[in-house]
């Protein structure tokens, strides 16, 4: 290798430390309530936890485990979550393919038509008023069909579609092949990476939304998690006391207990679907 | 293209044969073969159209129901900014509701809560435009230089962590972490006897935070895409310029930034485009009443006076000049950044 110079290696050494600070300052947060979710209640109350946990217990966890409210809400997220990201994965897929064939009339204004709801909306009031004449409100529908098609997306499986060689196609077509069954059996197996990393992004996104839910649910037992996490996190209209239930938690360990269990099934996901979203931000990042 | 190809060929030989079977001079000849051709071609466009049309029914097909998804989600909403030039009356409809003109443009404009508002939004948005959009850039930079790629890999996937987690969880964590009673942070700030702040609740410090949790949780997320562009640098640049004597910083300066300029230019040009969003989902978990004065912007505002309190005319203006102001920042930018030999979005 070429030789450094010696700024050079006082740079890389102080880039190294940098990197390591930035390492903790993301985890710490992560960390210091993950303890605090497993600590003793003395020392939650004592503000004693910075990083370790002290005096393990795990009744914080049974306690919010145990809440029926909490329950339901994470059942509700997990639906919401489930049905609208098959949805939004169909239509973004079946919308895409058309306007990735080559030019069939129209197609062009098609997707001005899509770029266009990019860059102007009806905005919060007039959604609201349609979301309410259509009679979704207070519904889980009005959560997944105003976000089904996200445009970003779209133009990310399309280019991807694109990218697909069209002798494949058109010796479908010679087979007789209908263009739905050359979508579904060649299209979508040789598109997986990009389908993948628009499952997480629309996963990811109906686990973590709240706004749209915040607008248009009215009943409690209709709340996804992050509505039940903004009550008792933010609000502090879920009585924490009442749901550790007096026992010898801290209600801060409920709290973290509760952050820590909406939070970790999406952190679980992602290691395993991290080669492909990577890839997949790759290709919408380099323009057609 | 045989369909095409055909077409012409016919057209040649018809043409041909009318020539010679006719003694007019041919100066009108050719006017009237002219004025044949263009009539033909365009019958002949016209009926490779329905053709086209015809034999792409199955794409139409399946471009329906994306179609009508945007019509009803996306387009109707946008007849319903009407309501912004009407007093809307919730029992009459938008529709029926009577128009009153620039009525709420006016009460906007004249207004010190819009003011204020508007104030907020675009300084919120200027800072975190200073602040979160080079941030990526230079932690970007900063990986590229790491060797060690065990290490570099790890401080990657720790650092796009956060993107993951939602904003409700994020502000939860932050205002436990910020408590100036219970934070970890004020622990440390009373340890070293000053006085504990509290972030959340001091209008001094309130759009700090803003900004740095934004950064804390977007910042590995967008160094991706610079990471991307990076890697498509030709690596023997680095070479020549390493042959040139050229040093580290040069090299950066030079090659690095200098390739990953496009890139730069249409995520700038997006953000700006974006500019008046100030980030309602994390100002609506991370404000309270006491620092509204100063963390107050136009969709919170849209959000709690609209819905909360039935504004629905009025608010839909001020969300209707947002989306305005939008657009003129994001064409204007547009056309400068391609003014500057840059390639823009469209």
């Amino acid at each position: 290798m070429l030789i450094r110079s010696r700024g050079e290696k006082t740079f890389e050494v102080f880039n190294i430390f940098i990197m390591i600070l930035l390492g903790m300052v993301t985890l710490f947060p992560l960390i210091h309530i993950a303890s605090k979710s497993l600590s003793d209640e003395a020392y939650v109350l004592a503000r004693d936890i910075v990083l370790f946990p002290k005096g393990l217990q795990f009744e914080a966890y049974r306690n919010i485990i145990g809440n029926a409210r909490f329950a339901r809400s994470f059942q509700n997220t997990i639906i919401l979550t489930f049905v609208g990201t098959s949805i939004n994965v169909m239509m973004t897929v079946i919308t895409a393919y058309p306007l990735s064939r080559k030019r069939f009339p129209g197609q062009s204004a098609i997707m001005v038509f899509y770029v266009f709801t990019m860059f102007f909306s009806g905005g919060i009031i007039p959604s609201y008023l349609l979301m309410r004449d259509l009679k979704l409100l207070d519904s889980m529908w009005s959560l997944i069909l105003p976000g089904t098609i996200n445009v970003y997306n779209m133009i990310l499986i399309k280019n991807f579609f694109m990218s697909v060689p069209d002798s494949l196609e058109e010796s479908a077509k010679i087979d007789g092949c209908k263009q739905i069954r050359i979508l579904f059996s060649i299209f979508f197996p040789l598109s997986l990476p990009a389908i993948s990393t628009i499952t997480l992004f629309y996963a990811v996104g109906h686990w973590n939304s709240y706004f749209a839910a915040l607008m248009y649910l009215n009943s409690r037992n209709k709340y996804p998690l992050q509505l039940f996490l903004r009550e008792m996190l933010i609000e502090e209209t879920v009585d924490v006391v009442d749901i550790s239930n007096l026992l010898d938690v801290a209600p801060d360990s409920v709290k973290a207990a509760t952050i820590i269990v909406a939070t970790v099934p999406i952190l679980v996901i992602y290691p395993f679907l991290q080669k492909y979203f990577v890839k997949g931000v790759m290709i919408g990042a380099i323009k057609e | 293209m045989k369909i095409a190809g055909g077409g012409i060929d016919n057209m040649i030989k018809m043409q041909t044969s009318r020539k010679t079977g006719q003694k007019v001079s041919q100066k009108i000849i050719q006017k009237t073969d002219n004025q044949i051709d263009q009539s033909m071609i365009s019958r002949r466009n016209h009926s490779l159209l329905i053709k086209g049309i015809f034999k792409n029914y199955e794409l139409y097909l399946l471009s329906l129901s994306g179609l009508i998804y945007l019509i009803v989600f996306k387009y109707v909403p946008m007849y319903g900014i009407t309501i912004a030039f009407k007093d809307f009356n919730i029992y009459k409809g938008i529709f029926q509701s009577p128009w009153v003109g620039f009525d709420h443009f006016i009460r906007l404009f004249t207004s010190a809560k819009f003011l204020q508002v508007f104030t907020n939004t675009l300084l919120i948005s200027i800072y975190k435009l200073i602040f979160t959009f080079p941030a990526p850039i230079i932690l970007a930079l900063l990986l590229n230089e790491i060797r060690q790629l065990v290490f570099k890999k790890a401080i990657q996937t720790i650092s796009y962590i956060p993107h993951f987690i939602s904003w409700v969880v994020v502000s939860g964590m932050f205002l436990d972490i910020l408590s100036p009673n219970t934070g970890i942070l004020n622990k440390l700030i009373k340890s070293m006897d000053f006085e504990p702040i509290f972030f959340m609740g001091d209008k001094a410090y309130f759009r700090s935070v803003l900004v740095v949790t934004q950064i804390w949780k977007e910042v590995g997320w967008g160094a991706i895409v610079y990471l991307a562009a990076i890697a498509g640098i030709n690596p023997e640049l680095y070479e020549a310029a390493i042959v040139d004597g050229a040093s580290k910083l040069r090299q950066v300066w030079h090659i690095t930034l200098n390739g990953i300029k496009p890139t730069i230019a249409i995520l700038l040009l997006l953000r700006i485009g974006n500019l008046l969003n100030a980030g309602h989902e994390q100002i609506l978990t991370m404000y309270n009443p006491a620092v509204y004065e100063v963390a107050d912007v136009l969709s919170t505002y849209v959000f709690r006076v609209g819905l909360g309190q039935m504004e629905y005319s009025f608010t839909t203006a001020v969300d209707l000049f947002n989306n305005i102001i939008g657009c003129v920042l994001l064409f204007s930018t547009n056309h400068l950044v391609r003014r500057l030999g840059e390639q823009g979005i469209w």
